[in-house]
């Protein structure tokens, strides 16, 4: 009940804050609602049914890309048209790329999903024609539920109703995994996580879930993608790059992967911080690193670790 | 060996090829003849292998929990040491000289050879056998490769774990900083080295098998063929090429094409 209200009254907060926070701030949340979308998704995989995915990104690249492609090569702006785009064609490439990954657990599994990923970078790097190689390619403002919004400015537009979309998109995905999770499909993930040979036993189809697991998750990261995409106007390679899926475990791993909330506060302590940290000093991946080291070593359970120190159901 | 997949690796190359500038372009200002560059080079990587033992005192602390967490505290070493060079030596790229050519070339079939490459070829070949007889050949090879294969018997009939772990870790720290200084008088030291590096070790590895030597030797000659393969013949599908290669072998041959196979 507490927990509830607490969810609650950080959502009202939420919502207000285009009305209390200065602009700034107001932008800074949503890459943060962007990666709390693919973190869901990404958690799903790791703190559910147990499997690092250390190529996450290529589904939050996916979407990116996707938003790019519509809206700059084909004239497609509306907003809904391109999350539901997205959506679909994570799932079509997660489907080969699932069936390939959810053969193998641990650190194969996570070996074989940074190769996928790497090679989707590769491709959007040296396929230039298609993807615009390492420039990238332009994300043009989209429309929100078929309007425009031509009236305001960049900042206007992404601060007001970009902002609630976005908001709105997050909780949406938030209930939508609350359902998946909590659905008799999520505890047949948990028991997989515990004990597959167990789970396996009981009539548990354990590739068949840890397979739908990967595509649900695919599905989410590609959402993120296309959110994350539109206030920084452009997709470029790094958005698959290795090094962006280990930030976004990093991310899980700050808000603690244990709690259904984890990747929310991780997602936002992390834009947060990074914001902080960069504004400091110019080597904000060092301290990041000796944070993420402190983490992974002292606090293996995240920030949601700290104050809720048992698992809730 | 250790059953850890290092993402740090890369940034030991790199660290390695950056200290090599440094320590080259040095030793030449105290009028050091041209020629011994090489020596300086492999003293430099060498002398490097002292961060070692700290970093493995670090990694200690998650030996026994899951290997995800393994996986990233590596890439938190990452990013610490990516910043460490950037303060260091800054982001423009660094680069020795005229070193490369102090050799002189070779013409071989038709076309020339810089001298040193074949210095740096023959220097893998030894390196691959100098470890060969060491996990072979020695009491120490012997241990690591019993720890390696069960360390609770080992552990049980004596060995020291801490000692073997810290040894083998130090062995592959001064392994990636040698390596990572002689390639410098051929390219220069960028910051994006060391996360660039280590996808291609990671391509190696997979395809050899982890874990296993001759297979790590293997594995790196068939990345090294193919990228200069696509590089000659289609260069968009440079990089593609040795990922569907890894993922061919990691659905087909998970272990790697050398399990089994290793010394």
């Amino acid at each position: 009940m507490i927990r509830r209200g607490l969810a609650l009254a950080a959502a009202a907060l939420l919502a207000l804050a285009p009305l209390l926070a200065p602009p700034y701030q107001v932008t800074l949340l949503l890459p943060a609602f962007a990666y709390g979308i693919a973190l869901l998704g990404l958690n799903l995989l790791f703190g559910t049914a147990g499997l690092l995915s250390f190529g996450h990104a290529l589904f939050v690249a996916l979407g990116a890309y996707t938003a790019a492609g519509l809206t700059t090569r084909y004239g497609v702006l509306s907003f809904e048209a391109i999350v539901a785009a997205a959506a679909g064609l994570a799932a079509v490439v997660a489907v080969p790329v699932g069936l390939l990954c959810v053969r193998y657990v641990k650190i194969y599994f996570g070996m074989l999903t940074l190769a996928f990923g790497m090679l989707f970078y590769s491709f959007l790097y040296k396929f230039y024609a298609l993807t615009g190689g390492d420039e990238g390619l332009r994300v043009l403002r989209p429309l929100l539920l078929g309007r425009p919004f031509a009236e305001l400015d960049k900042v206007g537009f992404l601060t007001g109703p970009f902002y609630y979309y976005a908001l709105a998109l997050l909780a949406l995905a938030t209930l939508a995994m609350r359902r998946i999770v909590r659905s008799p499909f999520g505890l047949s993930l948990r028991a997989i996580r515990e004990n597959a040979d167990k789970a396996a036993f009981v009539g548990v189809s354990v590739r068949r879930y840890r397979f739908y697991a990967f595509v649900i998750a695919a599905v989410f990261g590609a959402v993120g993608g296309t959110l994350l995409a539109v206030p920084t106007g452009l997709a470029d390679p790094l958005l698959a790059y290795w090094t962006h899926s280990g930030n976004l475990v990093f991310m899980l791993l700050l808000g603690g992967f244990e709690h259904f909330l984890g990747p929310l506060v991780g997602a936002l302590a992390f834009i947060f911080l990074q914001d902080l940290v960069m504004s400091l000093t110019a080597y904000w991946r060092f301290v990041f690193g000796a944070l993420l080291a402190i983490v992974v070593v002292f606090f293996p359970r995240g920030l949601l670790g700290l104050v809720a120190p048992e698992r809730p159901a | 060996m250790q059953r850890i997949l290092n993402l740090a690796c890369g940034s030991f190359y790199a660290l390695g090829a950056y200290t090599g500038v440094s320590a080259v372009t040095w030793a030449l200002g105290h009028g050091l003849p041209a020629p011994l560059f090489l020596l300086v080079l492999v003293a430099s990587g060498l002398a490097l292998a002292v961060i070692g033992p700290p970093v493995e005192r670090l990694l200690r602390a998650v030996y026994d929990r899951d290997e995800s967490f393994q996986l990233l505290l590596t890439f938190a070493l990452v990013l610490m040491f990516e910043d460490v060079m950037r303060f260091v030596w800054g982001t423009a790229p660094v680069q020795l000289g005229n070193a490369y050519l102090v050799y002189g070339r070779l013409a071989v079939a038709g076309s020339t050879v810089p001298v040193y490459n074949l210095v740096v070829i023959a220097a893998g070949g030894l390196v691959a056998l100098g470890m060969g007889g060491l996990l072979t050949h020695t009491r120490f090879g012997r241990i690591v490769r019993a720890t390696a294969e069960n360390r609770e018997m080992s552990a049980a009939l004596g060995v020291d774990l801490r000692r073997v772990y810290a040894r083998v870790f130090t062995l592959g720290v001064a392994l990636g900083t040698v390596g990572g200084a002689l390639v410098i008088p051929a390219t220069a030291a960028v910051n994006e080295m060391a996360i660039d590096v280590v996808v291609e070790a990671f391509a190696v590895v997979v395809i050899g098998g982890l874990g296993s030597m001759r297979g790590a030797f293997v594995g790196s000659l068939i990345v090294g063929v193919l990228k200069a393969g696509a590089i000659a013949t289609w260069p968009e599908v440079e990089m593609l090429a040795i990922y569907v290669v890894v993922i061919g072998v990691l659905v087909l041959r998970p272990a790697g094409l050398f399990a089994g196979a290793a010394p």
